[in-house]
């Protein structure tokens, strides 16, 4: 028998028992799906974190002060001061910028319109150039503005559109801040989601301003002049080693450390990047094993369906082999039907995880991204699945004695 | 009837068990069956006329002996060798007929034809050809009906068409009857008939000796060897011809 015609006979063969059929085929349908829409949840997991982490702004440098609580009413010792970002600016070759965030929740209120628990992100001009943000109207404030402590604001694309509508050009307003009237001088472009913070529905103004008015000053008394975290943007030609190098050279002289026991943390983004890279690699390992479970059991399924189909089919087969099928024909033929039933349940299953990752993506609140290579993989792997677990019943029809298998009840 | 030999067995034993205990099913046979003789092989169970018919019908080795079939000395082939004999040089009739239940008669018939080792006919050649043998046994318009809507002696003559379909030099008939009313049964007798006269060699198990009077030879076995083997009153014609026949009279009894 040539090779069309036993796919002929075993499809016959499936499709004559079609609801048995199908339900062998689940187990593989399921795991093929589970394949697929899990490694589409991995990937949109990844490519939300490493869009995050690119939005951060080009070859980035996180500074991190560590410091020493201070006794009741005294100030903390130790840590990144504001000064620092200045010294760094001034004292090392090779970066773009250097910028600093002091951030507070505050209602902003315009005319009618007001927006409650709204983040105040007090920073330095060089802000738009190491969170790579876009002006969309107006201006980014200045140096002049953070010296003099101008009370000007940069809004959000978001804010801007909630306290103004789509009639008043924002710049040029003036909106309240907390208690502290402030002339808005710029809107941003939208950016959206980076790292879970919506760089839309802020608003940015010079640190001063947060430190002169909107820092309590219980907060104030105790955090000293000190930041949590500087951010330093390094340029494209300059060598990372180096500035680093140079910057923790630079703040442990200023801060009467040694590199030893030094006060602060420096990270790169590639640091980061390897941290959150191999969260997803556990991730998405756990995922795999699984999926690829599931896929054996799947398989199991089939390899149980066709040993019975042997058992029930043993005087076929018997007939089979007396009007002339070889012990290989008949083999050949088991195995195609059991190949035949993983391969249509792994079509099956590339639509329903196509589908099922679809869906997620757009009702499960999770991002995915299938896989073009998930797909061929899980396809391939169901047809695997087909043959291991197919050979045992098969071979075990190939072996049957003709005389035994024709007197078969 | 011609002087070739299709059958020569030479000395077949077949020995069952192992180590001590060992149980011959076949004690020394020896047969030489000629080009279009019809012979009756008959015996009580147990006697080996079973074993005989397996290693006969290439489905099963002797354990000693040799045995010829159409001059290849089949004694010692592979499976594989075997299966390839029984596509090419036999044809197989049940006492249970034996047809896949799930493909209609046609199917069945062309079923030894899609094992075919060479010289395989085309798709439409081999639906031609399963037609032709359908409507020799007279059941071309039933070639589209599945075995289960046919009756039993409808479905032997389905199986007859089976067993010729690629022109066999032996016809091996296990108990063709026996799950056949008497009707039915007359009308597989007068095919096998005219399969004889046509000149086919069939070699026919059974336990009734009025069915096994019409053939020319019977064959008894017993306790593993040839008892008896003689020609009987066989005449050519159709089986309602023959007065004495017991099957014929009940026969003739329920028609009136």
């Amino acid at each position: 028998m040539n090779f069309t015609e036993t796919i002929k006979v075993a499809w016959k063969s499936l499709y004559s028992n079609k609801s048995r059929s199908v339900l062998t085929m689940l187990g593989v349908i399921i795991g093929v799906a589970a394949v697929i829409v899990m490694i589409a949840i991995s990937s949109g997991t990844e490519a939300t974190i490493s869009e995050a982490i690119h939005g951060l702004g080009s070859n980035l440098i996180f500074i991190t002060g560590s410091m020493t609580r201070g006794g009741p009413g005294q100030p903390a010792s130790g840590g990144l001061v504001y000064d620092d970002v200045a010294a760094i600016r001034e004292g090392v070759s090779g970066i773009n910028g250097v910028s600093v965030e002091q951030s507070t929740s505050q209602t902003i209120k315009f005319g009618s319109v007001s927006l409650e628990s709204i983040p105040v992100i007090g920073t330095t001009p060089d802000y738009t150039a190491v969170r790579d943000l876009q002006i969309a109207e107006g201006r980014f404030f200045t140096e002049t503005d953070l010296d003099r402590t101008q009370k000007v604001a940069v809004l959000g694309a978001t804010i801007a559109e909630e306290l103004f509508g789509e009639d008043e050009l924002p710049v040029g307003q003036k909106i309240t801040v907390g208690d502290t009237k402030l002339t808005v001088v710029g809107v941003l472009a939208d950016k959206g989601y980076v790292s879970g913070t919506n760089y839309d529905e802020q608003i940015y103004v010079p640190i001063s301003v947060v430190f002169q008015k909107f820092m309590p000053s219980m907060f104030a008394r105790v955090m000293g002049d000190q930041v949590r975290m500087i951010f330093v943007s390094v340029a494209d030609d300059a060598n990372m080693e180096n500035v680093i190098l140079q910057i923790e050279l630079l703040l442990a002289q200023r801060h009467e450390v040694t590199l030893d026991s030094a006060d602060f943390m420096i990270q790169t983004q590639a640091d980061i990047i390897e941290t959150q890279e191999s969260t997803t690699e556990s991730f998405r390992s756990l995922l795999a094993w699984v999926a690829g479970v599931s896929l054996i059991v799947g398989g199991i399924g089939i390899m149980n369906i066709m040993l019975v189909s042997v058992t029930e089919r043993t005087r076929e087969i018997g007939l089979r082999q007396a009007v002339g099928a070889a012990p290989g024909d008949i083999r050949l033929q088991f195995l195609v039907e059991a190949l035949m039933l993983s391969l249509i349940g792994g079509l099956l299953g590339i639509l329903a995880g196509v589908g099922g990752s679809y869906l997620f993506d757009q009702f499960g609140g999770m991002r995915t991204v299938v896989i073009p290579s998930s797909i061929l993989l899980s396809f391939f792997s169901a047809a695997a699945v087909g043959i291991f677990f197919g050979y045992l019943p098969a071979k075990r029809a190939s072996e049957l004695d003709p005389i035994v298998a024709l007197r078969h009840d | 009837m011609s002087d070739r030999i299709i059958i020569k067995t030479e000395n077949i034993q077949k020995i069952y068990g192992m180590g001590d205990i060992q149980v011959a099913a076949l004690n020394g046979v020896s047969l030489n069956i000629k080009e279009g003789e019809f012979v009756a092989i008959m015996g009580p169970s147990g006697s080996g006329k079973s074993t005989l018919m397996n290693i006969l019908g290439c489905l099963d080795r002797p354990t000693e002996g040799r045995y010829y079939l159409n001059d290849e000395d089949v004694s010692d082939l592979s499976k594989e060798a075997l299966a390839a004999i029984r596509n090419r040089e036999l044809g197989f009739i049940f006492q249970s007929y034996n047809l896949l239940p799930k493909i209609d008669a046609m199917e069945n018939v062309i079923l030894p034809m899609m094992y075919q080792r060479e010289g395989k006919f085309a798709a439409s050649q081999r639906e031609e050809r399963a037609l032709a043998a359908l409507e020799s046994v007279g059941l071309a318009n039933r070639a589209h009906h599945l075995p289960k809507e046919l009756s039993g002696g409808q479905q032997q003559r389905v199986a007859i068409a089976r067993a010729l379909i690629n022109d066999p030099v032996l016809v091996l008939a296990d108990e063709p009857t026996g799950n056949l009313d008497s009707k039915s049964s007359i009308e597989i007798m007068d095919l096998l008939h005219e399969l004889h006269d046509r000149g086919r060699t069939i070699v026919m198990v059974t336990h009734e000796p009025e069915i096994a009077e019409h053939t020319q030879r019977v064959i008894h076995i017993l306790d593993g060897r040839v008892d008896k083997d003689y020609k009987n009153g066989y005449r050519h014609g159709k089986l309602s011809t023959h007065e004495t026949s017991k099957t014929e009279e009940a026969v003739e009894s329920a028609a009136d």
